[in-house]
């Protein structure tokens, strides 16, 4: 099939962009989304052209390294799927496709598609975790945890941090991200300990970042490759109130 | 140079081996421990856990790694799970019962002291996990879940669904959060290794190229701690991520640390096989659809791949039973389709080159569901094997509930890496060596779930403590990166990239890394002999010689250039790959992943030859297209007699 493309380009962070309009022949659908990419890539540097930077690594969708805005949505329409897991089987002859970058004050534009998302670093570094010193951690069965609470767990925990939830939102909001963690250590009887600490310190990093606010779209959750959904947000909002109640009454 | 390899294991009963090496070695006061730096390079398991680690204790960790963020390295992409000696199951697993499988695992080239210290703090590493809040996988009771995995007689594998990898990663992600929050680790993230700083002898600091500015930049430090993985990448296609180099790993050879059996390669059989020319990558499987799956491939070659039609001569799903060759059950009655990673690849090979194969290029074999389904219904199948199921239609299109799955071997892990002894410093004092990037834990051949393992043991239980050791042995000394050890390495990575960017030639980056890809699969892949080997041997520095005159890297130094840092790292596998093939070569046997056609059983199975090969070599850079001087490591097993492995 014979695509169209219009892609973003940008030479550096403080440099204007545009989009720039490529034409790319005999895509075969077997092909994902980023190896046609790659193709095109190479035709560019042969010609001694600098080809179009993107970010991809484990192109398995798991380590959440590669997303761009493809036709206006991250990771493309299809379901579940990151960009690198996208297949041109999804795509029609003839189509035209604009493919940009992740979209939000605190992501800001590196080059061409690829963007800046150490803020979500730094928004874990904040208290994302559960302070155990290596070796002094009890056996692993001291501890029963209820099955349901584990899973439940490990559904947040799933998360790849990829920032398709902020790209989509009207707020460039990272509230999913955010929540996604808080109800992960949250959810297990380890993470008690620091439970209001630790909301009270990554929401007031999400806020420093530049991060919007939740308004309720719920774009996050239908952007999401993960399938995280919108029940990070509504505990991270609950344990924030209670973290505040506890405080007060301190 | 003579360097004598000793490996500084102490002598006496292996149970208790560690415990007095503990107690015999030295230790930093803890108040002198903020007195030293450690360089801490890659963020995987290894690297994260021991940053982590280093900085509980109080040392000053500087963190590098290429990508944006340490969350993305590749151990995150890790399915399966990861061994632990717990016996939870009660079903006669121990410290010793999992040392015994790895050993043999590892067809008897990896050394015993090691393996039994690997086996003794499996235990400690599900204790940390939990505790960080990794959601393994549990029972309705509560208690943590086991599986067997990869042949094991016992239950011993946890696991967190289809991503232990990520979920073990993201605990250790977040211990070393909680250190850079605490100051104690300075994480360097899009920030590139490009050589080693070697003063006196001794690793002394790294350069670095900023891969958004592309600015170098050198760092000093009291020790040096490689965490960069494997060499996986020199084949083009494997299942690594596209940024996993031997960059890190090459360099430090070319200052003189010893390269340790760099023709250990692990090939997995259950991959998504290659659908064009464009492919990037490849992706694995889990091993565990084994289990249920039946790997065949059709009698009559018309039914076989067509690559002028670009499809199979017939619907698999109407070849009737009787013209089917389900060669693994044929061939190994006991075992099936549940032998080790490395007969069952061979055996893949073998159909396909008997041009039986069924997917582009003839490369491929069926993994039919049909039975299954039959047996277990379309739920029951679903229930075990749906999320894997629904990955490889997302990837090929195809509905394994209605036609056969396809798939082929590809590379996935080495075993092979820098030499390493019992503290897992190489033979350069302060150079100290772990996870994948070294070579001491699985012989020639790793075991399913030993690879999550083995990282974080080094990174959380081992390394920590004999770092401390060296540190204490050399004293804090000051930090200096004016010395001319340092200019000189600054000089030769900037010429480096100066010389890259002025070539201005006519092929891509990617095609060579392809071209180099395919010879080392032909030739030093699944299967390799004498003859193969020295032509790629006689080829290799042809290509070489090209890509210097005829690359083309456009942008400049001075920037985010994602040609050049894909030059930089086939560059250095356009040199490793001669000292990949000469051991390969010179390794006059089968063992593991490693298999001679001119060494094989009657059965076609691999022979060892312990009389001669029974040692880890380790070579040693002499000059770019000279021969590497070869060093021996002899290796003698005291507790678990070597035997031939056996599926039949």
């Amino acid at each position: 099939m014979n695509l169209t493309l219009k892609i973003w380009r940008q030479q550096g962070p403080d440099a204007p962009g545009e989009l720039v309009t490529y034409s790319v022949n005999d895509v075969n659908e077997d092909m994902s989304f980023l190896e046609m990419l790659d193709v095109l890539n190479e035709s560019l540097e042969v010609k001694g052209e600098e080809p179009i930077a993107f970010e991809s690594d484990c192109r398995e969708g798991i380590c959440g390294a590669c997303g761009c805005m493809i036709n206006g949505q991250p990771h493309g329409h299809k379901d579940r799927t990151t960009t690198c897991q996208l297949h041109m089987r999804e795509f029609r002859d003839g189509e035209t496709v604009v493919i940009e970058p992740f979209r939000a004050e605190a992501f800001p534009v590196l080059k061409d598609l690829i963007v800046d998302r150490s803020s979500f670093d730094r928004i874990i570094q904040s208290g994302g975790y559960i302070s155990v010193r290596t070796g002094s951690a009890p056996d692993a069965h001291a501890v029963q945890v209820n099955k349901q609470d584990a899973d439940e767990a490990f559904d947040k925990a799933a998360c790849i941090g990829c920032g398709a939830c902020v790209a989509a939102c009207p707020n460039a909001a990272a509230m999913l991200f955010t929540g996604a963690k808080v109800m992960h250590l949250g959810n297990l009887p380890q993470g008690q300990v620091e439970r209001y600490e630790r909301v009270g310190a990554m929401v007031a990093k999400m806020d420093e970042e530049g991060f919007g606010h939740c308004s309720n779209a719920g774009e996050c959750a239908v952007a999401c490759p993960k399938g995280i959904d919108l029940r990070a947000i509504a505990r991270m909002n609950k344990d924030l109130l209670l973290s505040q109640l506890k405080l007060r009454s301190k | 140079m003579s360097i004598e390899l000793k490996s500084h294991a102490p002598d006496g009963p292996i149970e208790t081996s560690w415990d007095r090496h503990r107690q015999a070695i030295r230790v930093v006061n803890p108040a002198n421990k903020r007195k030293y730096t450690v360089i801490v390079v890659g963020t995987g398991l290894a690297g994260a856990s021991a940053a982590a680690t280093m900085a509980e204790l109080g040392y000053n960790v500087l963190n590098f790694c290429f990508q944006d963020s340490p969350r993305r390295a590749h151990s995150i992409a890790a399915q399966g799970g990861i061994n632990a000696a717990k016996n939870y199951q009660n079903d006669g697993d121990s410290i010793w019962r999992l040392f015994y499988d790895t050993v043999k695992g590892g067809d008897f080239r990896s050394r015993e002291s090691n393996v039994y210290r690997l086996a003794q703090v499996s235990v400690n590493i599900i204790d940390q996990a939990v505790a960080q809040g990794v959601p393994f996988a549990r029972e309705y009771g509560g208690l943590l879940a086991n599986r067997s995995f990869g042949g094991a007689l016992v239950s011993r594998t946890f696991y967190a669904r289809g991503q232990t990898g990520q979920q073990l990663l993201l605990g250790a992600y977040q211990a070393h959060a909680r250190m850079v929050h605490e100051g104690k680790v300075k994480m360097f993230p899009r920030t590139e290794m490009l050589d080693l700083v070697v003063r006196d002898g001794q690793a002394r600091g790294i350069i670095v190229r900023d891969l958004v500015s592309g600015e170098l930049r050198r760092y000093a430090a009291d020790a040096v701690v490689l965490a960069t993985g494997g060499y996986g990448n020199i084949f083009y296609l494997s299942t690594n991520a596209m940024g996993c180099n031997v960059t890190a790993t090459w360099r430090a050879a070319k200052r003189g640390a010893l390269f340790a059996n760099p023709c250990y390669t692990q090939i997995h059989p259950t991959c998504i096989p290659v659908s064009g020319e464009y492919q990037s990558k490849l992706t694995l499987m889990s091993e565990s659809l084994r289990n249920d799956g039946r790997v065949w491939v059709p009698q009559d070659p018309n039914d076989c791949w067509d690559q002028a039609a670009g499809k199979v001569g017939r619907d698999p799903a109407k070849i009737p039973d009787s013209e089917r060759d389900y060669y693994l059950e044929r061939r190994y009655p006991t075992f099936g389709n549940l032998v080790p990673r490395d007969v069952a690849s061979r055996a893949a090979k073998t159909a396909c080159d008997e041009g039986r194969g069924v997917a582009y290029n003839g490369r491929g074999v069926y993994l039919d569901f049909r039975d299954a389904i039959e047996r277990l219904g379309k739920d029951g199948v679903s229930a075990r094997y749906g999320n894997l199921f629904e990955m490889y239609q997302r990837i090929t299109g195809d509905n394994p509930y209605e036609t056969p799955m396809r798939i082929y071997p590809a590379t996935h892990y080495t075993m092979g890496g820098l030499w390493v002894d019992y503290n897992l410093q190489s033979n350069l004092p302060g150079l100290f060596v772990i996870g994948e990037a070294n070579f001491s834990d699985h012989g020639a051949n790793r075991l399913g779930a030993s690879a999550l393992m083995q990282g974080l043991a080094d990174g959380y239980f081992v390394l920590p403590y004999t770092i401390g050791h060296y540190l204490a042995e050399v004293g804090a000394r000051p930090l200096d990166t004016n010395s001319a050890e340092f200019s000189q390495a600054e000089t030769t990575v900037q010429d480096r990239i100066n010389k890259l960017l002025s070539i201005k030639g006519k092929r891509s980056v990617d095609s060579f890394h392809r071209e180099l890809g395919l010879l080392i699969w032909d030739y030093c892949g699944m299967a390799r002999n004498k003859e193969g080997l020295q032509e790629a041997m006689d080829k290799v520095p042809a290509l070489r010689e090209e890509f210097w005159g005829n690359v083309s890297v456009p942008g400049s130094g001075a920037s985010l250039n994602q040609s050049l840092e894909k030059a930089m790292r086939v560059a250095d596998f356009l040199e490793f790959a001669e000292i990949k093939l000469l051991d390969a070569f010179t390794r006059e046997e089968s063992c593991g992943g490693h298999f001679r056609n001119e060494h094989q059983t009657e059965e076609g199975e691999a022979r060892r030859n312990d009389e001669e090969f029974c040692h880890v070599a380790a070579w040693e850079f002499t000059g770019v297209g000279n021969k590497p001087n070869l060093h021996k490591e002899e290796l003698s097993f005291e507790y678990v007699p070597p035997t031939q492995r056996s599926y039949k």
